[in-house]
Formats: structure tokens, sequence, C-alpha cells
């Protein structure tokens, strides 16, 4: 079926329209009036507004003094600033790859018929059910050196073993990376996995035929036609990462020292607490229009070829 | 003026005119069949009948009173749509009864009707089902229950068959045939098919392109096409369409047509006289394939038969006739045999050409030499 | 997902499959064990754990945790535990989920069968905002909610969340609609049932599964949020997650980890709950979150 259908009803015209049929023809709009005025002043207004904030000299109220671009020029020569923006650059294109790796193979291998797969499927899937704070607070412990990982191998006899990166500022942002790996790869497969299972089994055995070895037909048939799972992936993930705030927040607060900061938690702390409303409103801009970058050509895409 | 009028109608998307001016005069009782290919503008006339997409400029009337602006349920009409648009929550008396109680009939008038309807229908035993748990061709007849029980001016019919296999699409329509015999309702259908078209209606518009394209009985419609489109949209396997040079020979006009490395001449008899300003032109000629017949098959009414030679490329058996298809005017002509007719590939066999049938159309206009 | 299945073209030797199975436990047991540790370290004294083994199991078992971090642990000042947080998570989130999906309902049916000039480009906006990141309104929004008086408030935490929610409540209906027969809608039409009535009489009837996914991916996102919660909420509307982290974080005293566990779990167990009783829907809502239905 076509998505866009002629709106069913005649349109008043002609020389008399009933009443009824001119009622019906606004009953529509009105309905859906609500939720677009909410969304405009609330989504669209608000963003304009943090916008202005940000061109403004706001610190601990909102101010309205004009400022240009100043907030931007202090902003990016804030070590403080440059240090979230690479670690989310080390966080989401960590976070990214390894959640599609992992989430690819499990659903490779989940699609060979595997006993037990309806079992070990929710087990993959379950963590997504939870939130951060609950994961940043399990694994948070996990890896306390103290009590965690460490020291249960510690009891069991391997005294040597190290595991104290969440501690340790050059590498605790990759013991964010792990959590939010462990919280959304199962989600990445279940992705991958619908789009296998989509897969004209036919195709298969034609490139069987034609000789193709497991490995060939994979990497020549089978993952290229996993396209729209891997764009979607990257889309979903790359503002999951962007947005990561909740997470950093229960595993390490952003520390040790500033080793975890990301753009969300700098944003938090510089509106709310250091009270630097205008630098924080231009931090919020940056990471806005770094989704819209993403989102915005794949929303496009999208929803043109439902047309 | 008729029961159902549409009046110069035409219909626009932007600036995307759709259709183009259509204008037919519908008589009470009748069973009006809209036929073409695809995006023709069959659905959209239907539609505008409907109330459900709105007219450009021009009218639709019925029983004379103008219907536009008209909300769809004030029409006192009834549509049977393609997928029959069941509604899948309700059972099949609900679905029935729906648009009596929308409009606020009775309980007790509701099932009165309901049950009248079921029985025509033999669907009695079905209405405590809901449409998942019907066949095809019961969902059919629960559509047009649902359009029966209303008693309305005119049924829409918006290729209602086209949904069900071969078998049961032809049971079906004998069945629609019979109901519009009993009933003498007034119906307008649209079809892509063209036998649907032939053995349904009392009048068949052909339709392409946003044109009504000719508008006629059907054996208006099979016997004098308008124009090449209709002559070869209608009928089944289409008709022959070879190119053939008009010599005007005493008061004959002759057609000649290559073959091979020869030319065949054929007398048009049966033209109108406009045919002889076509001296020295070519036309293109339309011959039916059942106008082109082993000898022995021929019309032995017809006042003019031709008899050429021609070899035999392909034969091709169906059961009840023997197509074979040979080469004329440089074309694939197809002719219709007689089952048992004895005929093989690359044989040279006498074929019998039925002239009064022979039809010839302008080859730039498309339209038919009358 | 269709039917066919990729696997009947693919042979493998025995051990390959071998290592299949081995590399798929591994991972199960990957994310099975923050789940174990949390369970089992809940149910131990406070000794057990900070002496002891994480992955033993307890010597003792307790269900104290459980009861203190449910009505007694230390959450900012006052010693409530989480109950009071989880009856406020409550509040806010039914009414919350409740109207995002009316009128994501509502939205999806208007966007796909009374479709109009526009209304590609209205849901594009819609859309759109499920995706920003809510950096870019937590300024705007503390101002609005202070002048309007539902600071700090649970009416306020519900509006917030209503306003944000409305976007994927209308991708979900509105990809579910587009896949119902608009033949249906004009055959109500012709009998006469208006906008309304064809709502509630047609279209609400065939609409369980979607309701379904809409009103636990709300609930999961919802009652998971925690940006929204730190940011707008106080004692008497503070959500759940706010009050764990509140509880975890906290730097006085003596750190009961086990008295964590066990409020983590209870964070967690109602989305849980819904995981393990409607997986199978959780699933399709988040398919759907990315778009293509």
């Amino acid at each position: 079926m076509t998505a866009t259908s002629q709106a069913p009803v005649a349109r008043a015209q002609g020389p008399r329209p009933d009443f009824r049929t001119r009622l019906q023809e606004w009953i529509p709009k009105l309905v859906l009036s609500p939720s677009v005025a909410l969304i405009f002043v609330f989504v669209y207004g608000f963003i304009l507004f943090t916008l202005y904030l940000s061109f403004t000299d706001s610190r601990i109220l909102p101010s309205y003094g004009w400022v240009g671009f100043e907030n931007y020029d202090k902003l990016f020569r804030l070590s403080h600033w440059t240090i979230s923006v690479t670690n989310l650059a080390i966080f989401a294109s960590l976070y990214i790859v390894i959640c599609t790796l992992v989430g690819l193979f499990l659903a490779i291998f989940l699609d060979q018929k595997i006993k037990g797969e309806g079992f070990i499927r929710p087990i993959y899937l379950y963590p997504m059910a939870l939130s951060f704070i609950v994961t940043g607070t399990a694994w948070k412990w996990l890896l306390d050196p103290g009590i965690g990982l460490e020291n249960t191998m510690h009891l069991w006899g391997w005294t040597s073993f190290q595991f104290d990166w969440i501690k340790n500022r050059d590498y605790a942002i990759y013991t964010v990376v792990l959590a939010a790996v462990w919280q959304s790869s199962g989600f990445t497969m279940a992705m991958f996995l619908a789009g296998l299972r989509g897969i004209d089994n036919e195709i298969l055995k034609a490139a069987q035929m034609d000789g193709a070895s497991n490995w060939q037909l994979y990497r020549r048939i089978i993952i290229p036609q996993l396209r729209p799972a891997f764009l979607s992936a990257f889309v979903i993930l790359s503002h999951l990462a962007i947005k990561s705030y909740d997470l950093v927040i229960a595993l390490t607060g952003g520390g040790p020292g500033r080793a975890t900061e990301l753009p969300a938690t700098f944003m938090y702390s510089y509106t709310f607490t250091r009270n630097q409303m205008g630098i924080g409103a231009s931090s919020a801009v940056i990471m806005l229009m770094t989704i819209a970058a993403i989102m915005v050509p794949y929303l496009y895409a999208e929803l043109k070829e439902r047309k | 003026m008729g029961f159902l009028d549409i009046n110069n109608a035409t219909k626009a998307y932007g600036s995307v005119e759709v259709l183009h001016k259509v204008d037919i005069s519908v008589e009470e009782g009748e069973f009006l069949v809209l036929v073409g290919p695809s995006g023709c503008g069959k659905s959209t006339l239907l539609n505008m009948i409907a109330g459900l997409e709105e007219i450009t400029t021009g009218e639709i009337a019925i029983k004379g009173e103008t219907m536009n602006g008209v909300h769809p349920s004030k029409r006192n009409i009834a549509m049977v749509f393609q997928s029959y648009a069941l509604y899948p929550n309700m059972t099949v008396g609900q679905n029935i009864t729906f648009g009596l109680e929308m409009h606020g009939t009775p309980k007790a008038e509701r099932d009165r009707a309901m049950n009248e309807v079921a029985e025509m229908l033999q669907i009695t035993q079905l209405l405590n089902r809901k449409p998942g748990q019907l066949s095809g061709g019961q969902r059919q007849r629960v559509a047009m229950g649902r359009a029966l029980v209303r008693n309305p001016d005119v049924f829409l019919f918006d290729e209602p068959l086209s949904n069900l296999d071969a078998k049961l699409r032809v049971d079906m329509r004998t069945e629609i045939k019979k109901l519009h015999q009993n009933l003498g309702t007034t119906i307008v259908y649209v079809t892509h098919d063209q036998i649907e078209a032939m053995t349904l209606s009392t009048r068949i518009a052909v339709m392409n392109g946003g044109y009504v394209q000719q508008l006629g009985t059907p054996k208006e419609i099979y016997d004098t096409p308008a124009n090449i489109f209709v002559a070869s949209f209608m009928g089944s396997p289409s008709m022959n369409l070879l190119s053939a040079k008009i010599r005007v020979e005493g008061d004959r006009a002759m057609a000649d047509i290559t073959q091979g490395e020869g030319t065949v001449s054929l007398a048009m008899t049966n033209a109108g006289p406009r045919l002889k300003t076509y001296d020295g032109q070519t036309i293109t000629l339309g011959i039916r394939p059942e106008s082109i017949t082993d000898p022995d098959g021929a019309d032995r009414h017809s006042q003019h038969i031709e008899t050429i030679q021609a070899r035999i490329d392909v034969t091709e058996p169906a059961g009840s006739d023997t197509f074979v298809t040979t080469t004329l005017g440089g074309k694939d002509c197809i002719a219709r045999m007689r089952a048992d007719a004895d005929v093989r590939a690359g044989q040279t066999v006498d074929l019998a050409i039925n002239m009064e049938k022979a039809i010839p159309f302008d080859p730039k206009t498309e339209n038919r030499i009358a | 997902m269709s039917v066919a299945s990729s696997d009947s073209a693919v042979r493998m030797s025995r051990f390959t499959r071998t290592l299949i199975y081995l590399f798929l436990l591994l991972f199960a047991l990957f994310y099975l064990l923050p789940l174990f540790v949390m369970v089992v370290n809940s149910l131990k004294p406070l000794s057990e754990i900070t002496g002891g083994n994480m992955m033993a199991l307890p010597q003792v078992w307790t269900i104290e945790p459980w009861l203190a971090a449910w009505s007694t642990a230390q959450i900012g000042v006052e010693p409530t535990g989480l109950r009071p947080y989880f009856w406020n998570s409550i509040k806010m989130v039914v009414p919350a989920v409740a109207i995002s999906t009316i009128l994501g309902a509502l939205n999806g049916y208007v966007l796909t069968k009374w479709s109009f000039r526009g209304d590609k480009i209205l849901y594009g906006l819609m859309l759109f905002a499920c995706f920003i990141p809510f950096q870019m309104v937590l300024i705007p929004m503390a101002r609005v909610l202070g002048v309007t008086g539902l600071a700090g408030s649970t009416p306020g935490l519900i509006l917030v969340h209503v306003v944000y929610g409305i976007g994927f409540s209308t991708l979900y209906f509105r990809n579910y609609y587009a896949a119902f027969p608009t033949e249906l809608v004009r055959a109500a039409q012709i009998d006469g049932a208006g906008f309304f009535r064809i709502f509630w009489r047609i279209m609400l009837p065939s609409s369980g599964p979607i309701i379904v996914v809409c009103v636990i991916w709300q609930f999961t996102n919802i009652w998971n949020d925690f940006l929204f919660g730190a940011s707008f909420a106080d004692f008497d509307s503070q959500p759940m997650t706010v009050a764990l982290n509140n509880l975890v974080q906290s730097s006085t005293g003596v750190k009961e980890y086990n008295v964590h566990f066990a409020g983590a779990i209870l964070a967690a167990l109602p989305t849980l709950l819904v995981y393990i009783v409607a997986g199978r829907y959780f699933v399709r809502g988040l398919m759907a979150g990315s778009v293509k239905g």
C-alpha cells in the first residue's frame, strides 16, 4: 500500500459542501495540533532559545547581553571541553565499532540453527531493559580493584592479575566503553539477526551452487545485504553515544579527574553547577549540530523512501 | 438527464490533470463497466462518484441532484472494494449492519435486513464468524452483502474479483450478473479485465490516459472499436494489426499486404467510403484472430471470405481452439483454428480471412477509418 | 522477520560448530555476570562482601539488605529507603505513558489516514525531536517549569516525558497504521462513520500489538530516565533512578554494597519484569526505534 494516500474524504468544493464534510476536514488537523504545538514550543522553540543563550552573557540565570561568538571561543579554549570531546571521540568510535562487531558475530552465530536460541537470545538482550544508572552501579563495582574482578582473581590464586582501569586516568574511558557495550550490543545483535532472517534463502542456495564457501558466502553475499542494518545500527549507536550522560554519572562521575568527562556531563556541570550558562548552551548547540549532521540525512532518506 | 450523470468531470493533482472531461450518463438499471489498463483513471473516476476524492471541475449528479461536496455516506451509494475492506474486528453480521447502525437504523430493522441479505447471498451460516475465518469467495459475498443491505441508488465495484483465483472469479462473475438481473440495480464497475467487462456490462467505457476512449455496448466496442487502443485492448488474443497499402480499383479498395517476398491483396468490402481517400497510402488493418481461420472453420454467414496461403511459424493448441502464428505484413499474425485442425509448424496452409470483420485504422490518428 | 532463514544453506564442520557454541556461551556469561553478582551480593551480609569473594554464594543468606534498600537506607538526608521514590516513579510513569500513547495513536491515525499537504514535514519534525540531545532543552525547560509553578513536581515531569515521548509513540503508530488498509477507512466513511467513530470502532480494535509495543517502550524509557529526574525533580517527585544514584554515591558512612545492589535490582525490577513478560514486544519496540518498522 502506498503510504501517501489522498485524504479519503471529499474536500469541500463545488456548489454546496455540507457542514459535516467541512467539519470532517478540520477534525484531523485539530486532533494533531496539540502535539504539533508541544513539539514546536518544547523542542524547536527551546532549541532556538538555547541557541540564542549561547550568544549571550548568561551566567547563573539567562541574561540577554549579546556577546557574539565569545562563548564558543571560550569553549574551544577550555581544556575541560577539549578533553570531553576527545573522550567522546574515543568512546563513540570504540562503542560503535565494538557493538557492531559483537552484534554482527553474535547474530551470525545465532543464525546457525543453534539449539536453545530462544534461551540465549533474551540473555543477550536483557541489559537493554535496564537503566544506565543500574548498569553503571553494577559495573562500577565489578571493575573496582578492591572488591571486584581483580580481587576475585587474586582470591582464586591469580595474584599477578591486575585490572584497575576504572581508577586509572589513561584507561578509565575504556571502562565506560565496556559497560556501554554490555548494555547495547544485544540490541545490535537483534537488528542484524532480523536482517539475516530477511535474506532470501534461494539467493544463498544459488551462491552455493556457484561454489561459494561459507566465508565467501558471508563476505560477498550476506553481509553486503545487511547494509540497512549497518546504517540503522550506526545511526542509533552514534546518537546514543553523543547523548551518553547517565552511564558516566553512575560509573565514574566523570573521573578520575576529568578522564571520563563527556560533552553531556560537561554541559550539565557548566550550566548548573559552575554557573556558566552561556558556555553550557554553546556546548549543547555543538552536540545538537553533531547529531543533526547524522540524523537529518538519515531521516530524510527514510521518509523519502516511504513515499 | 440520466440516473447517474458525470458532466465534464476532471481531476487534477496540483497542475497534473489525470482525468480529462469525462462525460457519461448512466440510466437506471444499467451496468456500466469502466475498463482500462492500470493508471488510466478508472479507479479515480469511481472514487469521485463515491465522494472519496474531490472533483476538480465539472459535476457528478445522482437522480438529478448534484453530489459535489456531499459526504460519501450521504450519497446513497454502496461500494465493494478490491480488498473487500471487511472490518477485521467485527463479525460478518456486524460488518453488514455497520452502515445501518451509523445511519441510526433501529436494531430490529437492522437484523431483519441483515437476515434477508444473508439469505439471498447464502451466507447465513457465516454471520457470527470473523472475516479472518472466511475464504476469498465468502469474503467477497460478505462485501456484497454489506453493499446490498443499504439498498443504495448506485452500486460501485472496484475490481472486486481481482483477488480471487481463476475458477472462483468466473463463478462470482456469474453471480454478480445474476444479482444485477434479479435486482435491477444501477452498477458502476471498475476492472482491468476485458473479459469481465464484456460479459458483465450493458455498456462499457474504455479508458486510457485519463480519457474515455470509447463508450458503448459490448458489441459496439468489440465490432467497431473507435481506435487502435480500444481494438487491441479488448479481445484475447488481441487483434492483429497489419500494415497495408490501399489501392483503389474501380469502386473497390484493395489492401496490399506484404507476405514473404510477395504481396497479398485483400478487397475491403465492408469499409466506409472514406477509405478510398487513402489511395496509395499505408494504413493499419485490424483483423481479429477468430476472423482468420482454416477454410473449414470459416464463418458460413460471411459474405466475403478471402483465402490466402501462409506458412505456419508456431502452433499453440489450447484445447478448445488451436492458435497458429504466421507472418503477414512483416509482423506476427495470430489465427484461430478449430481444435483438431491438422497443422504443424513449417507447413504452408490455406487461411480464410473474413473480410467483413476487417477494420481499417489511420496509422497517424490511430482512429478507425469509418 | 521472514520465515526464510539463511542457515539451512550454510553447512559446517563439527569443530566449527563447537567453537560457535563456545563463543555464544562465553558471551551469555558476559551478559549474565553483572546480574549474577548483583543478586548474589545483595543476599550477603556486608562483612562477607568486604572480606570475601564476590563470585561466591552467600554463606549466610539474608534479605536484610533488601528491606534496608526498600525502607530504611539513607538517601540524601532522609533514611527513607527507596520506597517513596518508587511511588514517585509510578505516579510519573503511568500518566506519562498513557498520555503519550493516546496522542501517538491519534497522530499516527491522522498522519496515515487523513493526510494533508505538509504532513510529511510535520512528521519529519516530530521524528527528529526524538533524537535531539536533551541538553539542548534543559535550560529553557527549567525556566518554563519554574514560571508555570511545575518545577519539582510530578505533573512537571509528566509534561516533560509526554513532550519528548510523543515523537516515538507517533512513529510507532504511524508505521503500524501505514500498513493498515485505507480501504477500510473508506468503507467506513461510506457507511457513515466519522473521524472519531472510525478511530474507535475500526482502528483501535486492531491496534493491540502496537499499543503493547508503544506502552512498553515508553514505560522503559521513562522509568529509566535519569537526566530529567535529576534536573527537574525534588524530594516529592524524584524518581527511582535519581534516588538510586544518591544512595550509591552518598559519601557519608560505610558503603553498604549489599544495600546498593538490592536497590539497583529494585530499580531495575519493573522494566526487567516487563522484559520477561513481554520480551517479544520489547524487541519489536527497539527495532522500530531504528525507524524502519
